[in-house]
């Protein structure tokens, strides 16, 4: 099958108008008689469930947590990008067009990035409509910060607490609904599998966590908004059940898969303190306004401070290594993400680690704290020379701006960043990749659609900070409730889809064996054994930094360590009841495809870009020496990938990227 | 540390359920406790036992889903965060900790230490949003300027988790600072003044079925709130209940 991004035709700023003008509309008394059903319940998922219904669809919707509210888009810390221009800074939908274009490495689709920016505006007018409580300054109006890869003022936020607000508006526009009885909500539902009806997604199998009942639900399309698969990893910024399951099952049911390789490693995370840990904690990016990342220029000051014979705090400027000021004047600290991750990751394996590991660097606030305490002092009219009240005026500041973070970042370290730099270091926290979806939104099977982190389109290789809220608000309140429709206007006539033919029950029975494959087997390691040792060889051999070598070795070992998944693992237990280590194991065997496909892409991309970094593709000369380096006569492409049978298998087809509106070149911070 | 650890285990929601005595040894103070709790869960699945249930999931203090009566306090002995942000560093080597669901007629517990909160949901059903609907036009943000320090008290309203320690804490299993919070976050801005009368009364409504106490003041929920939230949003809701009340 030839992929087809049906990219509407005409000037770029004029596609999606005109796009709305031409679709086909199912009118109000229709929709009535059309069901659909919207997995996942985080920001995407959620702000479309709300819109579907309002629009008057029967939706059914399912998540796994015990409620709507805790799909893991709440954990979004520092803000949402719009082009709202409030800061009269020279912002406009052409240029957060262009900045996300270009900080994902010229590896997204020019089209459904534009209208992404186009309706990045209409998302804070909507959400502060519904009620949420974004960051206000004094004069009434609304407060912006700034994130990496840009040099405007376009990211609207909630102290550091964005992410969550941003949810419970969705939540709460959900609530409407529920209570009007027009959506129709599962919580703790499991999806196992899409099932097919003649070529279209019809419905899905779920499981009930709580009974473990195995259940068929039937609609007239299927949209899943089920988020990334970061948690390949094992350790990740991601919550813990946040899993690739849903988008796998759909994978093997004829989704083309994208770009698996495309992972964002973070620069800002708390960094890991031993072998019990279950997951990593992000900091913000948005520190990084005010935040400087250091480490000592020599040696011996990296020891003393490791030995804690030296305080950080008291080693001289002159002695410490601003490494992003020094290498990227123009951007500083506000480098976007993976830039910043592979500087610190340079620092560290030069030897220059700040503590036991050696895989830290400092987050420094001291010089913010003195900038806002003295501008404080001068504001209220009170001395500027007494250090301990601008150090303590400046605090406050600080605090009202991150205190969130900083009190996190004390419970899990024990330490105090108002009075010692934050030990930071990078981990894995969004992946770029996904379902593969054309212009509409919809996979490669009719009736499915992907929105939010779990498809691929909008960041290419890399995701710049604030974007991933923008484009989850946009899929499901304002790009979705369209295209969706102009499919279902085909099924005005179908009827209710019934759930009792023979491809229900063959999906049934498929999940029904596999279930019982896990609570009957008699392994010998649990389902994290097995995560854990898939971690490992994700994060060692196509992490940060990838080879040929170490993807290749990544392949067979996550190949063989599937097999023995299979022999061996142990799950305690029934079916029928509640059962964590049960659902944790479906999740583990789709993981330990996803991994292999995962490497296979990085192999087959021989190139660097974005978060995909590869040692035989970098800059030998000039001022660019040692950064990355894309080949966009070769690669400029989107890998989609067709399952067939094993990961080995899977068959490869390329989206060719068309850039017609923005002139491809070398992504330069310096 | 070596600890010994007492903890609920109930089957299922029919089910008795009692304390069950585990102990756990080479607890390094590093890890939190939820990582405790899987070091003790890896430790019976090796021994073909039932590892212990309980609910989880961001595991960085914003989802509210977990939850925990420890050593009689709803998210531990620390202050102003939930039991996945509490480390072992709180605790002694020795020291014995009792672990138990958060409990209330309104949350029935489901296995172990999970509970039922669905009520929470059904509070919000009944009125927790305002009645916009998503078309890309309604009114500029920036039309309506709010006062920073409204605002910022319906933010800090609005940072409530959902996560119900307020009623594990509460003698009475009031739900009070829970409505109230959401109650507070509209009543405070422009947007939620049209709905403002329906929204309390309804909302007030749906938490008396669903058996939740009534509030005497004690103020044992805004001590064990993982995000702070105040008392003054029980006066809010109770002020916002005798307006609409009048009006009803």
């Amino acid at each position: 099958m030839a992929l087809d991004s049906k990219i509407p035709k005409g000037p770029i700023a004029d596609k999606w108008t005109n796009y709305k003008n031409h679709i086909d509309l199912v009118n109000p008394a229709n929709k009535r008689n059309i069901d659909v059903i919207i997995v996942g319940t985080g920001l995407a998922g959620g702000s479309a469930a709300a819109t579907l219904a309002e629009l008057g669809y029967n939706v059914k919707a399912f998540c796994f947590q015990d409620s709507p509210r805790r799909a893991h888009s709440i954990a979004a810390q520092g803000g949402i990008n719009a082009a709202k221009n409030y800061q009269g800074d020279g912002d406009s939908t052409y240029r957060l067009f262009y900045d996300t274009v270009k900080g994902g490495d010229y590896r997204s689709r020019e089209a459904n990035v534009y209208r992404l920016a186009e309706v990045s505006a209409n998302i804070i007018d909507q959400c502060v409509a519904q009620g949420v409580p974004f960051a206000r300054e004094y004069g009434g109006l609304l407060d912006n910060r700034s994130f990496g890869g840009v040099l405007v003022s376009r990211t609207f936020y909630a102290a550091g607490q964005t992410g969550q607000q941003l949810l419970l508006g969705a939540y709460s526009a959900m609530n409407r609904q529920i209570g009007r009885g027009k959506i129709k909500m599962y919580n703790r539902h499991e999806m196992l599998d899409v099932v097919k009806v003649d070529g279209k997604a019809r419905g899905i199998i779920t499981r009930n966590l709580i009974t473990g009942e195995i259940e068929r639900h039937s609609a007239h399309a299927v949209v899943l908004g089920t988020g990334g698969y970061g948690n390949v990893f094992f350790l990740s910024t991601n919550a813990m059940g946040s899993n690739v399951t849903a988008a796998w099952k759909a994978h093997k049911r004829g989704a083309y898969f994208a770009n698996p390789c495309y992972t964002q490693i973070h620069p800002t995370c708390i960094p890991v303190s031993g072998d019990h840990q279950s997951k990593l904690t992000l900091m913000s990016e948005s520190l990084r306004n005010d935040g400087r990342i250091w480490v000592p220029k020599h040696m011996k000051d990296v020891e003393a401070i490791r030995n804690k014979t030296l305080k950080p705090k008291d080693l001289a400027e002159d002695d410490r290594d601003y490494y992003l000021e020094r290498r990227y004047p123009a951007f500083g600290n506000l480098v976007p993400r993976d830039v910043a991750s592979r500087a610190a990751k340079e620092r560290c394996d030069a030897g220059f680690g700040v503590n036991a590991t050696g895989e830290a660097v400092f987050l420094d606030f001291a010089s913010a704290i003195q900038r806002y305490g003295k501008e404080q002092a001068h504001v209220k009219g009170l001395d500027e020379n007494d250090a301990a009240l601008v150090k303590s005026l400046g605090q406050e500041v600080v605090k009202n701006k991150y205190g969130n973070l900083f009190q996190m970042y004390e419970k899990i370290v024990d330490q105090d960043p108002y009075n010692t730099p934050m030990m930071i270091y990078p981990a894995v926290h969004y992946t770029m990749g996904g379902i593969w979806v054309d212009y509409n939104l919809m996979t490669t099977v009719p009736g499915l659609y992907c929105i939010g982190e779990a498809n691929f389109s909008d960041h290419g290789a890399n995701r710049l900070g604030a974007s991933a809220l923008m484009q989850g608000l946009a899929d499901g309140y304002f790009v979705l409730p369209y295209t969706i429709g102009d499919y279902l206007s085909d099924d005005i006539r179908t009827g209710p889809i019934s759930i009792d033919t023979k491809e229900f029950e063959e999906a049934e029975n498929e999940v029904r064996e596999k279930l019982n494959f896990f609570v009957t087997n008699e392994g010998k390691h649990s389902v994290d054994y097995f995560h854990k040792k898939l971690g490992k060889i994700m994060w060692n051999k196509v992490g940060m930094s990838r080879n040929v070598q170490g993807l290749t070795e990544a392949i067979s070992e996550i190949k063989a360590l599937r097999e023995q998944f299979w022999k061996d693992v142990k799950v305690p237990g029934t079916n029928e009841e509640y059962n964590e280590e049960l659902a944790k194991a479906g999740r583990v065997a789709d993981f330990l495809e996803l991994g292999e496909l995962f490497a296979k892409d990085a192999l087959d991309r021989e190139e660097s870009c974005g978060g995909h970094f590869r040692e035989d593709a970098v800059e030998l000369d000039g001022e660019q020496k040692g950064e990355a380096k894309r080949d966009d006569e070769n690669f400029a492409y989107v890998s989609a990938w067709e399952y067939k049978g094993e990961p080995s298998d899977a068959l490869l087809h390329k989206e060719q990227l068309e850039f017609i509106d923005i002139e491809l070149k070398q992504r330069s911070y310096k | 540390m070596n600890l010994t650890l007492k903890i609920w285990r109930q089957k299922s929601a029919n089910d008795k359920g009692q304390l069950v005595d585990y102990k756990i040894s080479d607890v390094s103070p590093d890890m939190s406790f939820l990582e405790m709790l899987d070091v003790l869960n890896e430790s019976l699945v090796a021994k073909d036992e039932q590892p212990v249930a309980f609910d989880h999931d961001c595991r960085e203090g914003i989802c509210g889903m977990c939850s925990l009566y420890i050593n009689g306090e709803a998210h531990g002995p620390d202050r102003g965060i939930t039991t996945c942000q509490l480390h072992m560093r709180m605790f002694k080597d020795g020291d014995t900790i009792y672990i138990e669901p958060f409990r209330a007629a309104a949350f029935p517990v489901i296995k172990d230490l999970i509970v039922d909160r669905s009520a929470f949901d059904r509070i919000q059903h009944a009125g927790g949003f305002i009645s916009v609907n998503t078309s890309g036009n309604t009114i500029d943000a920036n039309a309506i300027p709010i006062n920073k320090e409204d605002a910022d008290d319906a933010f800090a309203a609005a940072t409530c988790i959902g996560c119900g320690a307020c009623v594990a804490s509460c003698k009475n299993s009031s739900a009070m600072l829970f409505v109230g919070a959401k109650v507070s976050q509209f009543a405070l801005l422009p947007q939620g003044q049209v709905e403002a009368t329906d929204r309390v009364l309804n909302m007030v409504k749906q938490m008396d079925e669903e058996g939740f106490g009534n509030c005497t003041n004690t103020g044992a929920c805004e001590v064990e709130c993982p995000k702070g939230i105040s008392l003054e949003n029980i006066a809010r809701m109770n002020q916002e209940y005798l307006k609409a009340s009048f009006k009803g």
